[in-house]
This record gives C-alpha cells, sequence and structure tokens, in this order.
C-alpha cells in the first residue's frame, strides 16, 4: 500500500475546469511531480489570501494516468475562510502550490462491509473509494445527503456507476437522512462488528453519527471520518480573542481562522495539524462572551461541553442563535501556554 | 507462443528488482503467534506479523504512526498490537483503537495493514496495491499440505538479490560442479534439457536415463527398495511460478521400468519446493522444503532429508554470497548467458513484464 504522509510542495498546473453543480467547480491539477493519489488522499495548497499565504485541503476526486491529473472538486463556501473564492477563480494556464497526495483517511482492506457517507461536498473524498470497493468486489453502500440535487455534486455519476448500492437522500425533496436509522441498521446487522464506515461531511452530521455509533456500541475505530476543520456549528463570523497576559486583543475576521489571525499579529502559539485533530494547540478558555464552536475532533464531546479549551486552529466564537442579532462581535479569552 | 505488441527489453540487470503486486512469503505459519510480534521486511517493506484473537495472521507496517517506533517490539494483546514506546493500540486493520492522555482517536491515526493469506504452511503477504490482491493468485505448492506427501524446511537467510536464487534453481547443472558429493554427476552437463514457459509460468524438464544414482538418491532408493543396487533414469522438472516460486519435481526410478513414460511406480519422488522473497535488493528470504511421496510414516526419514537437503543448499548459499559479493566488487562488467541459462531468462522475461506494468525499472535502484 502506498501511503504517504508525508508532506512536500510542488507545483501543480490548472489543466481544466468546469462546474460540478451549482457553486461546485471541478478543477484538474497536472502537478510537477505526478505521483497515484490512492483513495482517501488529499492535497494541499498553499494560497495567497489578502496578501497571507494560506494551506488548505482538497481531497482528490480523481487520480488519472498515474496522479498526472489530479481533479477535485471544490464547494464556494460563502462563509469560507477565503480559499474557495480563490479556487474557484482559477483558469487553466494558472500555477499552484500544492503538495503530493497526503494519506490521512485511508480506506482499510477486509471489513465485511463499507458503508459511506457523504454529506454534501463531502463526497469528493468518496468518490474514488467507492470505486475501489466496486473494483474489489467488496459489500458497501454509498449514502449520499444533500440540500439539494442542484447542488450535489457528482449525484448522477455515482447513481450509473454504483445502483443500488447509491442510497440518495435530498433535504429540499423531504428525503431526509435519518441518522438514527443508518446507524441502527448497521446496528442490527450480523457483520455490525465488522462493517466500517467511512464519513465526510458537515459537522453536524458527523456529529450527530458519531453520537449514535457510540450509543449502539458499535467500535469505535470503525468509524472513520475526515475533517478539515471547516464546518462548525454556525457560519463563521468576526470575533475578538482576548489575551490578558499579553494585555492584547485580535480581531479574527470570518475568512481567517483564530491560529492564523494570532500568528499574524505576532503571537507565537505552537500547532502541529491544523484542522483540528491533533490537540497541540489546546489552549485554556477563561471567559466566552456568545457561544465556542469548537470544529475539532480532539476533544470529547463532554470536553467540549464544558467549555475548558478549544483548539486553535480550528475553533472559533459566535454569537449563536440569541445574540446574532447583536451588534457586538462574539469574543473568547484565552490563556495561553 | 505469444504475438507481441512489441519487442520485449533484454533483461539481464545483475541487481533484478522485484514486483510489489505479488504475493511472498513472509514466514512460516509456525512463525507467526499471538504471543510475540515477529518482525520481518519482505519486499523492501518492515512488517509487524502476529495473530489476533481469531488466530488469523496480521501483517502491519513496522512503524507506529506516532512517531515511527518499531511495533513488532510491542505486545500482542488479543485483537491489538501496543507500541512499546507510548502505548497507542493498533487493531488488525491498522486502525488505532487507543492513545494516550486523550479522550479521542485521532482520526488520522493508522499503519497500514497488509493482504495476508494462510497456505500451503505459510503466511504469505502482498506488499504492493491491496486492490490487486487475489488470493486466487498465490503460487502452487500444494504439496506442503496434502496428505499424499511428507516433508519438512527450513529458511535460508541468504545475502544476494533474489534473481541470483531463482538462477540457481533454474538450471541445475550446476549441482555437478557445487554438489558433487550428493547430488551432482557428470551427466548432469550432457543431458538435454527442455524448456518452456507460459504467462506465469516456466518449466524447464531435464531426464538421465541409465545412470549411476549419486549417493542422495540411492540412500532414497534404498529406503523405498532396501538393498537397492543398479542403474536409474532420473529426472527434474523445475516448475517456475511468478514471482519467485519454484517446485522441482525430482526422483529416480529403476532403469527402463517406464518413468519417462509417466509409470514411477519403481522409484522415489520427491519435490523441492523453494520461494524466494525478496527482503532488500541485496538480501532475500529463501524458504525451502523437501516433499516426498513414500515412507510417508517416516520422521526418521523426513529429518535426514531436511538434514541432507541442508547440507546440499548451504553450499549454494556460500556460492550465492560469493556471487553477489564478486558482482559487488566489479561494477562495470556485464553478465553473459550460457545455453543453460534459457530457464532463467525467461523466467526474467516474466518478471521484466510484471514490473513493467507496475511502471517499475528491471534495475533495483543502486545501494
Amino acid at each position: 500500500m502506498a501511503v504517504n504522509t508525508q508532506t512536500w510542495w510542488q507545483q501543480g498546473r490548472v489543466v481544466e475546469t468546469s462546474d460540478l453543480a451549482e457553486g461546485v467547480r471541478r478543477i484538474v491539477l497536472a502537478p510537477d511531480r505526478p505521483v497515484h493519489a490512492v483513495p482517501g488522499t488529499h492535497v494541499d495548497l498553499r494560497l495567497d489570501l489578502d496578501g497571507h499565504s494560506r494551506k488548505r485541503s482538497y481531497s482528490v476526486v480523481r487520480s488519472d494516468d498515474g496522479g498526472r491529473r489530479l481533479t477535485l472538486g471544490v464547494q464556494l463556501a460563502p462563509s469560507s475562510r477565503g480559499g474557495s473564492r480563490h479556487m474557484h477563480g482559477l483558469e487553466p494556464g494558472d500555477v499552484v502550490e500544492m503538495t503530493g497526495p497526503v494519506q490521512s483517511f485511508p480506506l482499510g482492506v477486509g471489513a465485511d462491509r463499507y458503508v459511506l457517507v457523504a454529506g454534501g461536498i463531502g463526497v469528493t473524498a468518496l468518490v474514488a473509494m467507492a470505486d475501489a470497493l466496486r473494483r474489489r468486489g467488496a459489500d458497501y453502500t454509498l449514502v449520499l445527503a444533500g440540500r439539494s440535487r442542484r447542488v450535489m455534486a457528482y449525484l448522477d455519476e455515482l447513481v450509473e456507476a454504483h445502483g443500488d448500492r447509491v442510497r440518495v437522500f435530498v433535504d429540499d425533496e423531504d428525503v431526509r437522512l435519518d441518522v438514527g436509522e443508518l446507524v441502527g441498521e448497521i446496528a442490527g446487522s450480523p457483520a455490525a462488528a465488522r462493517t466500517e464506515m467511512y464519513m465526510c461531511g458537515p459537522i453536524r452530521l458527523m456529529d450527530a453519527i458519531r453520537r449514535a455509533w457510540a450509543a449502539h456500541e458499535l467500535p469505535e475505530p470503525n468509524l472513520r471520518f475526515e475533517t478539515f476543520g471547516s464546518s462548525g456549528a454556525w457560519a463563521a463570523e468576526d470575533f475578538v480573542v482576548h489575551l490578558p497576559q499579553l494585555g492584547r486583543s485580535v480581531h479574527v475576521g470570518k475568512d481567517t481562522s483564530m491560529l492564523d489571525a494570532l500568528e499574524d499579529a505576532g503571537v507565537e502559539v505552537m500547532w502541529d495539524c491544523r484542522k483540528g485533530e491533533c490537540g497541540i494547540c489546546q489552549v485554556k478558555v477563561l471567559d466566552v462572551n456568545g457561544r465556542i464552536d469548537h470544529r475539532d475532533v480532539f476533544l470529547s464531546q463532554q470536553q467540549k461541553e464544558t467549555y475548558a479549551s478549544l483548539c486553535l486552529c480550528v475553533a472559533r466564537a459566535a454569537r449563536g442563535e440569541s445574540g446574532s442579532g447583536s451588534a457586538d462581535p462574539a469574543a473568547v479569552t484565552l490563556h495561553l501556554p | 507462443m505469444t504475438i507481441l505488441e512489441s519487442p520485449p527489453v533484454t533483461a539481464a540487470s545483475k541487481i533484478f528488482n522485484f514486483p510489489r503486486n505479488a504475493w511472498y512469503v513472509a514466514a512460516w505459519d509456525h512463525e507467526v503467534t499471538a504471543k510475540q510480534p515477529l518482525a520481518r521486511t519482505i519486499a523492501g517493506r518492515p512488517l509487524a506479523l502476529w495473530r489476533n484473537g481469531d488466530g488469523r495472521a496480521v501483517a502491519l507496517a513496522d512503524a507506529c504512526w506516532h512517531r515511527l517506533a518499531p511495533l513488532s517490539k510491542g505486545k500482542v494483546l488479543g485483537d491489538e498490537i501496543q507500541c512499546p514506546y507510548h502505548g497507542l493500540r493498533y487493531n488488525s486493520a491498522g486502525r488505532c483503537t487507543s492513545m494516550p492522555a486523550q479522550e479521542t482517536i485521532n482520526p488520522s491515526a493508522t499503519v497500514p495493514s497488509y493482504p495476508v493469506v494462510e497456505r500451503y504452511r505459510y503466511v504469505w503477504v502482498w506488499v504492493g496495491d491491496p486492490d490487486l490482491a487475489d488470493p486466487s493468485t498465490v503460487p502452487d505448492m500444494h504439496q506442503m499440505d496434502s496428505s499424499d506427501w511428507a516433508g519438512d524446511g527450513e529458511t535460508i537467510y541468504a545475502p544476494c538479490n533474489y534473481q541470483l536464487i531463482l538462477d540457481n534453481l533454474m538450471d541445475l547443472t550446476h549441482e555437478e560442479f557445487v554438489h558433487s558429493s550428493s547430488i551432482g554427476q557428470d551427466e548432469l552437463s550432457e543431458a538435454e534439457f527442455e524448456v518452456s514457459h507460459s504467462e506465469r509460468g516456466v518449466t524447464v524438464t531435464r531426464w538421465m536415463r541409465d545412470i549411476d544414482a549419486p549417493p542422495f538418491w540411492l540412500k532414497n532408493m534404498r529406503d523405498k527398495f532396501p538393498g537397492f543396487s543398479g542403474k536409474v533414469d532420473r529426472w527434474q522438472i523445475i516448475h517456475f511460478e511468478a514471482p519467485s516460486t519454484i517446485c522441482i519435481d525430482v526422483g529416480v526410478a529403476k532403469a527402463g521400468t517406464g518413468a519417462p513414460e509417466g509409470d514411477r511406480s519403481q522409484g522415489v519422488n520427491g519435490y523441492v519446493m523453494n520461494t524466494i522473497t525478496p527482503e532488500t535488493a541485496r538480501t532475500s528470504h529463501y524458504f525451502w522444503a523437501f516433499m516426498r511421496n513414500y515412507r510417508l510414516e517416516s520422521q526418521t526419514i523426513t529429518t535426514q532429508l531436511r538434514q541432507g537437503v541442508h547440507g546440499v543448499f548451504g553450499e549454494d548459499e556460500d556460492m550465492l554470497a560469493a556471487q553477489q559479493r564478486a558482482i559487488d566488487a566489479n561494477p562495470d562488467h556485464e553478465f553473459y548467458s550460457l545455453n543453460i541459462d534459457a530457464g532463467g531468462m525467461w523466467v526474467r522475461r516474466i518478471l521484466d513484464r510484471m514490473l513493467q506494468a507496475e511502471g517499475l525499472p528491471s534495475a533495483a535502484a543502486a545501494k
């Protein structure tokens, strides 16, 4: 198994772009040093956003010709951190700084059954996995959930390729994904303990599945997921970080992460994964005005509810439902190590 | 016959590369246990081999996801293996199941788990693209655990490129010179041989009629036919199956009793089972066994044959190690072929096609 967890940088040329669905752009990159991207891999791109160099991760939807053509699918997120707007502006001939394929969501071998769950643009992480499972002749189900067919990338292609193995749930058709039912069906099947689920989608969907998975006492290691820390309980908004140790306050724009804003302001912080997985950038929370939108997968649900700490790389402050009319931005007061 | 779309390249690389998309023997079945992981490098991949609670053999990459400490130095705990350094645990799929000092498990935390098949008393591992790992392509070594055959073998850790061992086994003329005291005899280099090949296999057949049995074979004849003396017809039928398994049908029968025509009842028949696993470009795990289809009840004969072949193969081991040293000491010298190398050259052609299909060069990277 070619497993590349190492990050190395190269240049990639945009060779094709097209629209996949409403607000979803297909971008085909030709890297300098082609390496086949196996299912579950992503590439990181270094983007210049408002004069700052920012890293963004995108799943590789397809790897063709030994990795000479890597296809990405990028959703234009109105509340994004700026990356998707930049990506949607790319044209053939443009050159981007990119990593080789990085594997942090490997598809296992040998499970009795596989259930792939894609929420919205999360489908981009699962297209290649579904193809691999079909080629293997594995027992698998592909669950596709979205707000509306118009915005669901790859929908027709996947239905055609995987036939009866696809289940489609569309909110605006009132055919909604019932997480309890989906996980309950797995838990009640003879292969329950040997079923692996791979999910990628909004963090609210993934949290719901995680809770249902735990409630049915399914083996935690069999629930695989990938999140780039890019979705939360609330849309990203501007907020303020107070740092009493330094006697400073830092403004965090809605397009910027707290970690980036602190570093831009010259505050030294420690970090590693920058996607809410490792916990290295965890800091203590002293006070909150509004709500904390954690967005990480390092802290447990219980830890998140106490508001005692957060991961700087993905967490945000939000005014929440009650305060959304307020003129004052939300704020967190942090104690840095 | 194959009609070629393009002419094949000449493949006489001295340090031959190895295909990754192939089943290789990683260990004898008894070497892989639930007590202690086994560290072994297979086709360039360091593996930790162990058995889970179901008794299933597992092959994980021998480096913890966290700081790459070797899992093979860790403990097997039921269905999981525990890293010796910080106690991270992994299941047989390679997924981390426990991390120290945190309530969640990092979603990226996995180590590669390689497809494994247990067959013919061996644990076979596939280190290439797991989607291509088809258990039906495990090379046929059925004599190893058939009730019609008895025998045993050993593992040689050979300090040479695996292709040198394949060359050694595809042409047995060398027995006359390397193994003169046991199985060698003058007729070996005098007898004609025939070579045939298929997509994944090569067969070299040699018959020597009406000859004296060399010491090894005289002893075997006397085990079955006490007091035997006289001339024999001797055969060596070498079956190669890609990428690196060679099963040699060997034996002698009383001369003129019809063995070449198919009646072996007046003879003794053995199978020299060989499967060679590249460890690195210059080292190999050479698994062999000697199986026989007579006197199945006798452990004494099993032991004597294992010891006898151990001695014979010790002579090969010395030659192969010396050959590899000479190859490395003479980097600007080429290989030339003799008529007797036809079988070995067909093997190279098959391996070269497998390497091409994987986009790999036939020569292994320099040291």
